[in-house]
């Protein structure tokens, strides 16, 4: 992934997309610590990760 | 074999399991609860967001954080008479500790004291009953999230407020339970069909021993005695792959506190050694394949 990997929405900071990302992933942002979900690949786009509900969990 | 997995989102737990199915030469196609749209009546000949019809399906494995979504997803694919891992049934007395605790009773499997009622004065009268510390906790929700340790009467009308206040209903079913005394931690345990593959200790210095709440987890060896009053658990909610919960008591024996059907993994592993996606891929390909 050589691509131009957009900042995080939230701080700008940088984000490091692994090499084995897969769309629809989540990452956190290193620096604000927001989650982001990678809603493509080529290129890398980047959203803030839905907020979590409270139906979510295990 | 064709395999649907119906997530949320991928966590690192959905990426274990892609690659656990991969292993075995099967690459699922993804699919995202937020992408659905059933039609109820038309059955499964229609098309999947993947585009393929759901009846094409050899299972599906559901991985929704979300749980409603996850629970009447498999609700509908169940009636079409489609595999889904868990299954409906199994995911709806989970998804809710009161019929969790309702199905445990039923199977005579130890449990903390725990009493139901529908309004602040029962509720303080519950509490009441099963002598303080209580624990009052929401019937659906998770990652420990409104749990409340009880004291003294004046803490327990101060909570008990604060939830009446809540508008969603969910919060105005009081579920009390005795609470447990147990060494600093709880386990939880891997259950695969009829078998206890792993189990962690979760140990922290705050009475929520969640790794959600950041416990510390290390291996605890199955014995026995743990694999039986797990896999009874299991049975007792339909089975399937489950992680049962259990608190020991002051006496150290197991009560089972709670079976989650969606369960987060990734930390456990590694203390236990054990592959814990591939021992579940590797147990559903073999059900799809023994029943197909
Ligand atoms: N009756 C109890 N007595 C003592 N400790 C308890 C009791 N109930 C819960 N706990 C502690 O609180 C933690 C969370 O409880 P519980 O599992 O019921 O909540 P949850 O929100 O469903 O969490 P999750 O689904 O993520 O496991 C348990 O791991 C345990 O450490
Ligand atoms: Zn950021």
């Amino acid at each position: 992934m050589t691509n131009q990997t957009p900042p995080c929405p939230e701080c700008d900071a940088e984000v490091e997309i692994p090499a084995d990302a897969m769309e629809n992933e989540l990452v956190a942002c290193p620096d604000c610590g927001v989650e982001l979900e990678i809603m493509s690949l080529d290129p890398v786009g980047l959203e803030l990760a839905p907020e979590i509900e409270e139906d979510w969990g295990e | 074999m064709r395999v649907a997995l119906l997530v949320t989102h991928i966590r690192a737990e959905e990426k274990l399991i892609i690659e656990a199915f991969n292993n075995r030469d099967i690459s699922p196609d993804i699919i995202l609860d937020r992408e659905l749209n059933f039609e109820i009546s038309s059955g499964p000949g229609q098309p999947a967001p993947s585009g393929s019809a759901w009846r094409e399906y050899d299972m599906v494995f559901e991985r929704c954080v979300s749980t409603s979504r996850g629970m009447y997803a498999l609700a509908i694919l169940n009636s079409w008479g489609i595999r889904t891992f868990n299954t409906y049934e199994t995911a709806a007395i989970c998804g809710d500790k009161l019929r969790t605790s309702i199905a445990l009773t039923r199977h005579g499997i130890p449990q903390p004291h725990t009493r139901v009622a529908f309004t602040p004065d029962s509720a303080m009268q519950a509490i009441e009953d099963v002598e303080y510390p209580a624990v009052l906790k929401p019937v659906t929700g998770s990652w420990g999230r409104l749990l409340a340790r009880v004291h003294n009467r004046d803490s327990a009308e101060a909570i008990l407020e604060h939830r009446q206040t809540l508008g969603d209903y969910n919060h105005h079913i009081y579920y009390v339970q005795e609470y447990v005394d147990k060494p600093g931690r709880d386990i939880r345990a891997f259950v695969v069909g009829d078998r206890t593959i792993a189990a962690i200790y979760r140990e922290s210095n705050h009475w929520i021993t969640n790794t959600a709440r950041g416990g510390l987890a290390t291996n605890c060896p199955v014995t026995q005695n743990l694999d039986d009053i797990c896999v009874r658990a299991a049975r007792a909610v339909g089975g399937g792959i489950l992680a049962i919960d259990l608190l020991e008591d002051a006496g150290g024996n197991y009560v089972v506190n709670e079976i989650n059907h969606t369960m987060e993994f990734r930390n456990s592993s590694q203390p236990t050694g054990v592959n814990i996606a591939q021992a579940v891929i590797d147990y559903v390909i073999e059900q799809a394949r023994v029943t197909a």
